[in-house]
């Protein structure tokens, strides 16, 4: 059919950036050990460094702040096990409080983590949200205790897009005496993030959520934080993270940095006129639909939509079908059970999690894009609708 | 992207998901002699069938649905429609997931649950025919057999945490708690895991 393609999904993942692509094929070229003390070894070793202070520019932190890793998930794994360190034989033990304190809204990388740490002695707490995905304030404060050793909250929930008060957060758990984690893998690249104005001691970032590369995350640690390397066995990144370094990923995720900082503001204001463009379409083409996610606190790229008497997978395959790629919270396409725990934890209904499509808008998105989607989209509803027990006796009742 | 890579559906469910035969538009024409509704929005699918008897023959003449669910299931009560027609009445009870989901060419595990609510309709519906016509006596409720006393759990709810996916003694206990009392169904629910997995996923 020559149909086009829609991507709108750049929450699961980007594409390169041109430029990323064109800096890796170069980088093809280099194979060097970055440990080794040869030429070879040296140039690996000056462009991983180049990298490093890119990345550390950007969030306004300093080069030895920066630890690259495998993924998101690595860095997240990696701060939480901090505190599951059991005893003083570890050089890097952190004495006293070692409870974690994070959210219902969390990836599975930190709430799977969180749950394994409680099966090996460490109380994990969870702070809920409200309709819009906001944590509340007061909350947090309650719920730091003595022996709260993190507090970790995600910056930008992937689902629904609602950015956190991250400043705040850290400063209450700062305050009550516990270090503060972000997993900012929606955000960094999305929005700004400076870690010293937010003042976070950990933060997670992630190479292909920003056109870097895959296999490639950040980790920020601020100076002085005790430390504990989740793979051990090798001096690299200073003896935090172990394994030769994925030199092209760490390229890879300098370069997509550098133009991120070029790209990203006005992507954001770009992004954001697409977004209401097409909230407003779909709103006023679909009826009987629920925006999820806040309102003005959201990623300028993220719409997360319920449809009543629409199950989320069918929506999925049959704007798929179309040429337009969405996720949805539903659990037919998960392969799981339950719908979104993002979604149930803002307290909307099963049958709306369960109807739920996530469009997320990136720098390729164009208004000729959002436009197919806002002529497509009421027509595929509407099919389904109409094979649908949920709608008629919606509409019956 | 020419042909849709990686569809985890055989293309008999993709043509069923693209242009699904017999959905019930209008329910006061249709006239149906039964109707069964199972499942739950809440759950993630529903169905309702709705089936046409031929009394003299007792068959089925025609059939219509409405589905509330994923591709799967949208596919499973599609091509259930299609098998049902002339089909006699005492065939089509017997019908199972596993042969809707072969008429499908097969559906990806974790979806099998989609094609068991197809056929539980469709009984539903043939079920609901037999009551208002008389023949209640023809109606064979399944019953739950007790296997856990301890934390009451019944084969029924074995069946159903192995179409969700339970494949061990140890899953099963995740899913039901059972056998975390007194341990002393252990051998009998085996059985009855081991049977169900055998019933809903070996072969075809």
């Amino acid at each position: 059919m020559g149909r086009r393609q829609i991507y709108l999904d750049y929450n699961a993942t980007t594409p390169l950036h041109p430029e990323v692509k064109k800096t890796l094929t170069e980088a093809m070229e280099l194979f060097g050990n970055p440990s080794s003390l040869h030429g070879f070894g040296r140039e690996a070793r000056r462009r991983v460094e180049e990298a490093r202070e890119e990345v550390a520019a950007f969030l306004n932190a300093t080069a030895d702040e920066i630890i690259f890793v495998g993924s998101g998930s690595e860095a997240n794994n990696t701060v939480l096990s901090i505190f599951a360190c059991p005893s003083g034989h570890c050089m890097c033990h952190r004495q006293g409080a070692k409870d974690i304190l994070t959210t219902a809204i969390e990836h599975p990388c930190i709430l799977e983590t969180a749950r394994c740490l409680g099966d090996r002695g460490v109380n994990v707490s969870y702070l809920g949200v409200d309709r819009y995905g906001k944590i509340d304030l007061e909350d947090l404060a309650a719920k730091i205790t003595d022996t709260t050793g993190l507090v970790s909250v995600m910056t930008a929930n992937n689902e629904i897009g609602t950015i956190q008060d991250i400043k705040e957060a850290a400063r209450i758990t700062h305050r009550l005496g516990a270090l503060f984690h972000t997993d900012a893998v929606q955000a960094v690249g999305r929005i700004p993030v400076d870690v010293r104005k937010l003042d976070v001691d950990f933060l997670t970032l992630s190479g292909h959520k920003m056109y870097g590369p895959k296999g490639i995350g950040a980790l920020y640690v601020k100076k002085g934080i005790s430390f504990c390397p989740l793979i051990r066995g090798g001096h690299q990144e200073r003896g935090r993270r172990a394994g030769t370094e994925n030199t092209l990923g760490i390229i890879g995720l300098g370069k997509a940095v550098e133009m991120r900082l070029r790209e990203m503001d006005e992507e954001r204001k770009r992004l954001k006129a697409l977004r209401a463009t097409l909230i407003k379409g779909i709103e006023e083409r679909i009826p009987d639909i629920t925006f999820n996610g806040h309102p003005t606190d959201c990623l300028p790229n993220t719409v997360n939509v319920s449809c009543d008497g629409a199950e989320g997978e069918a929506i999925l395959l049959y704007l798929d079908l179309e040429g337009i790629a969405v996720s949805t919270g539903s659990a037919c396409a998960s392969g799981s059970l339950d719908p979104s725990h993002v979604l149930l934890a803002t307290g909307v209904s099963a049958e709306a999690a369960h109807g739920s499509v996530r469009l997320s808008l990136g720098r390729d998105t164009t208004m000729k894009d959002i436009e197919y989607v806002i002529d497509v989209m009421p027509g595929v509803i509407q099919k389904i609708r109409d094979m649908s027990t949920g709608y008629t006796k919606k509409e019956a009742a | 992207m020419n042909e849709q890579p990686g569809w985890a559906y055989t293309d008999r469910v993709k043509d069923h998901f693209m242009n699904p035969r017999n959905i019930l538009r209008d329910e006061d024409a249709f006239q149906a002699d039964g109707r069964g509704t199972v499942g739950n929005i809440k759950c993630g699918d529903q169905m309702e069938f709705f089936i046409k008897v031929d009394r003299q023959k007792e068959t089925i003449l025609e059939s219509r649905w409405r589905t509330y669910g994923c591709a799967s299931a949208i596919a499973s009560t599609s091509i259930l429609s299609e098998m049902v027609k002339g089909m006699p009445l005492t065939e089509a009870y017997r019908l199972s997931p596993k042969d809707i989901a072969g008429r499908l060419g097969g559906l990806p595990e974790h979806k099998i649950h989609c094609s068991v609510l197809g056929d539980k309709a469709l009984r539903a519906a043939i079920d609901d025919y037999y009551v208002k016509n008389g023949m209640a006596e023809r109606v064979k409720t399944k019953k739950a057999r007790l296997v856990c006393q301890c934390m009451n759990v019944t084969d029924l709810e074995i069946e159903q945490a192995v179409l969700e996916g339970a494949r061990t003694y140890y899953e099963l206990q995740e899913r039901t708690k059972l056998g975390t009392v007194c341990g002393q169904c252990r051998d009998e629910a085996t059985g009855v895991l081991n049977e169900y997995i055998t019933k809903h996923f070996s072969g075809s």
